[in-house]
């Protein structure tokens, strides 16, 4: 039973693939709506797949709570916040006083500390470059990491001609784009690994 | 209408990664040192010594957009891990934000632990949603570097600027840490971070530098043929622009 199945889900998520992309490249009816219809499919199986994805968050703060693992009280206040939060959303809808409160009161506030916990954690993390790999790649990045910074600084205060923004901005740009290029190059065989079966993070490989 | 272009490209990738396939199942591939690879096979072996946990952040790649590739770089990799690992008491944990990824996660622990015949290994506690938006994923990986006796780190996959946090966890556990992603600013910051960093494209060659199999050895043969004739392409085009031709 389970080799058919496994047969199954290979066979239609690469004629799934296939379609999709023929659908991009080949605008002859009925590619282009096989492809929407596809498309839509998708977005739905995504959206029952967040439902999934907080059960299974639940499931392992739980676990921790049960075996009392480290960490199981702030498990126990997540699984306790999330049941009233989602319950109280659910009930009274996001445009409550109080639901909005809890969005802007709780949740950005945390994120704008990790945000400004961030900063430091980057300055951090340069110090200790250097302590952990002196080479000279190490401190042309450390360079121009500072470089920019005082010209991100300066540049408002002393004027400083286009053409040298521009001419600094060529090497960045360069180098960006090498890298999308090749990170392109990596999606495209990995997208097509995955289209011929070779890879099948869907199961039974 | 059809887009010849795009699908000629498209074609002769596909063509060039069968006949590779088909090649390397006779002559594996000889690949370059990548130190961040070779600290990776020496964290899964001591793992499963020490009894630790590997721990592998797939970040929040939507599968249904561009970043989805990497995700499914993360996904290969964390296949072979799994396999790797199926003997050891502590199984790896996978941590995805994207709930899509988190569920083929789980599916690929299993698939994993059913290839290495130990699929009573598996828990789907293993396969987790740490959060969905950028900083409650952080925030919801950070503990595990420090809850769950990890001895190393992989991340790999699509993150933003919260990759510091996650890689500033594991650092601060002296954790190994084996880091890449497809975002240019992550790219920075594992720069800064990682012991090994890796760059760009080495993301991708993940699978290749664990043994994943012929088609992982093809896919970077693929991509440095690939690679010249994008080369070749921005050189013609600046001789013809140069000379103006176009």
């Amino acid at each position: 039973m389970r080799r058919i199945v496994s047969v199954f889900s290979a066979i239609f998520a690469i004629s799934a693939g296939i379609l999709v992309l023929l659908g991009y490249f080949v605008r002859i009816d009925p590619l282009p709506q096989v492809r929407d219809l596809l498309i839509d499919w998708t977005v739905i199986i995504a959206g029952a797949a967040v439902f999934v994805g907080i059960l299974n968050l639940i499931m392992v703060h739980m676990e921790k709570i049960r075996t009392r693992q480290k960490g199981a009280g702030y498990g126990a206040l997540l699984v306790i916040s999330l049941f009233f939060t989602a319950v109280y959303g659910v009930v009274f809808g996001p445009e409550d006083p109080l639901m909005r409160l809890s969005v802007d009161a709780v949740i950005i506030p945390v994120e704008g500390t990790l945000m400004a916990l961030l900063a430091v954690t980057l300055i951090y993390a340069s110090i200790r470059l250097l302590r952990r790999r002196v080479d000279i790649a190490s401190v042309i990045f450390l360079a121009v990491a500072l470089a920019f910074l005082i010209a991100v600084v300066l540049i408002p205060i002393i004027p400083v001609s286009n053409s040298f923004l521009q001419f600094l901005a060529m090497f960045s740009r360069g180098g960006a784009r090498g890298l999308l290029i090749g990170i392109a190059l990596g999606t495209l065989l990995t997208g097509l690994r995955v289209l011929f079966g070779a890879d099948r993070p869907y199961g039974g490989n | 209408m059809i887009d010849w272009i795009g699908l000629g490209l498209l074609a002769l990738a596909a063509f060039l990664l069968l006949l590779f396939i088909f090649l390397r199942r006779k002559t594996p591939a000889v690949v370059r040192r990548i130190e961040a690879y070779e600290r990776l096979n020496r964290a899964v072996g001591l793992a499963v010594e020490k009894g630790t946990r590997l721990h592998i952040s797939l970040g929040r790649g939507n599968l249904f957009t561009a970043r989805g590739g990497s995700a499914l770089a993360g996904l290969a990799l964390l296949r072979r891990i799994v396999e790797r690992t199926s003997v050891s008491d502590r199984p790896p944990i996978a941590t995805s934000g994207d709930p899509t990824l988190a569920i083929l996660s789980q599916d690929t622990m299993l698939s994993g632990y059913r290839a290495a015949g130990a699929e009573e290994q598996y828990r789907f506690t293993t396969g987790r949603l740490t959060g969905l938006a950028p900083f409650s994923y952080a925030a919801g990986t950070m503990p595990i570097a420090h809850d769950e006796n990890v001895s190393a780190s992989v991340v790999m996959g699509d993150l933003g600027a919260e990759a510091a946090l996650v890689a500033e966890s594991a650092d601060r556990e002296d954790n190994s840490l084996i880091a890449a992603s497809d975002n240019l600013s992550a790219q920075a910051i594992f720069y800064a971070s990682a012991q090994d960093p890796l760059i760009g494209e080495e993301l991708f060659a993940g699978g290749a530098y664990t043994g994943a199999g012929p088609s992982h050895d093809a896919s970077l043969n693929v991509q440095d043929i690939l690679r010249w004739l994008v080369i070749v392409a921005i050189l013609a085009g600046s001789v013809l622009k140069l000379i103006g031709m176009i």
